[in-house]
């Protein structure tokens, strides 16, 4: 547990006390380590992120043999990478096209690739995303800022808690011509998280 | 439409923290815990599960539970995601034996008669 001394503060909500309750029940009992939980939350907020994801678009960007294993078998591709967090037991990598925008959601809870995005958003967690991303995706992405045209087909793909996706998005128009011979920083610095979720254009 | 506005809102907050017109893809670009306790709730789940006392799967059955037990109530309240996974957190404690709700109760019973103020 943290200790702040907040003894100031507004009192603790039901929902804090009950779980202070239920993590000093499992130390008492043996069944969790003193740092475990805290070690656990570093790893999700400072170590796993978007960052992940990032890179392996940037390289994919680069590298036509890449992206074609990457396409291919994204789990197996993204070995390489060493990425801590696990959570992707089958990691699919759905390439956008002129042809085929492609978006994630998971409609029954909250489900992630978590090794290359990190843990997700508000939003996405979100009754609202959940079900009118299945039910009308073009009007839904064109209020979350991705006006696609008519011609653009959309695919939404739901995660289970086999399969996680993650969207190869097209690089910006502007660099489009250019993305083999930038950098991996300029390159990453142009990914955003939710152009990996499909719900930017870049 | 008030579908929409919601999910409009809940965006236009999350973009309000990012620093620049692009997403830093280093950070997520907003909080993803709200409170301390939702942070440390998701760390139990994970280390239990990691420990090899239920499968994340187990959690998620329950976890979904919960959420279209949420998704199909007529309340009025603004869905609590983190809430949903307290109470998936608690079901497969007591599914599994790890932790009973007889037991979780009489820990909270202890906690409510603590001085005022003292609330660690």
């Amino acid at each position: 547990m943290s200790h702040d001394h907040d003894h100031d503060h507004e009192p603790p909500t039901p929902q804090a006390l009950r779980t202070e309750a239920i993590e000093s029940l499992l130390l008492e009992k043996g069944l969790i380590e003193p740092t475990a939980v805290d070690e656990v939350i570093a790893l999700y907020s400072e170590r796993v992120g978007p960052m992940n994801g990032a890179k392996i678009v940037a390289k994919a960007w680069r590298d036509p043999e890449f992206k074609a294993r990457l396409l291919a078998d994204g789990t197996k591709a993204i070995e390489e990478f060493d990425l801590e967090g696990g959570q992707v037991e089958k990691l699919v990598v759905l390439e956008n096209t002129p042809e085929q925008h492609n978006v994630v959601v998971c409609t029954l809870c909250s489900c992630y690739p978590w090794a290359v995005l990190g843990l997700p958003p508000k939003w996405y967690k979100d009754p609202a995303y959940r079900s009118r991303i299945v039910r009308e995706p073009r009007k839904l992405l064109a209020e979350m800022g991705a006006d696609l045209p008519p011609s653009v087909a959309i695919r939404v793909w739901d995660s289970s808690a086999e399969v996680r996706y993650m969207v190869l998005p097209m690089p910006p128009a502007e660099v489009a011509g250019q993305v083999a011979t930038m950098a991996e920083a300029e390159l990453t610095a142009l990914i955003s998280r939710d152009a990996m979720i499909g719900v930017e254009l870049l | 439409m008030p579908d929409s506005e919601l999910l409009l809102d809940i965006k236009l907050q999350s973009d309000m923290e990012l620093s620049g017109e692009i997403a830093p893809p280093m950070a997520n670009g907003e909080v993803i815990f709200e409170a301390p306790w939702q942070s440390r709730a998701f760390g139990l789940a994970r280390v239990l599960c990691e420990a090899g006392h239920f499968s994340w799967d187990e959690f998620r059955h329950r976890l979904i539970a919960r959420i279209n037990a949420w998704d199909t109530s007529q309340g009025d309240a603004a869905y609590q995601y983190f809430d949903c996974f307290l109470q998936a957190l608690t079901d497969v404690l007591a599914d599994t034996g790890l932790c009973s709700n007889l037991e979780l109760e009489g820990r909270l019973d202890e906690f409510s008669a603590r001085p005022h103020g003292h609330d660690h």
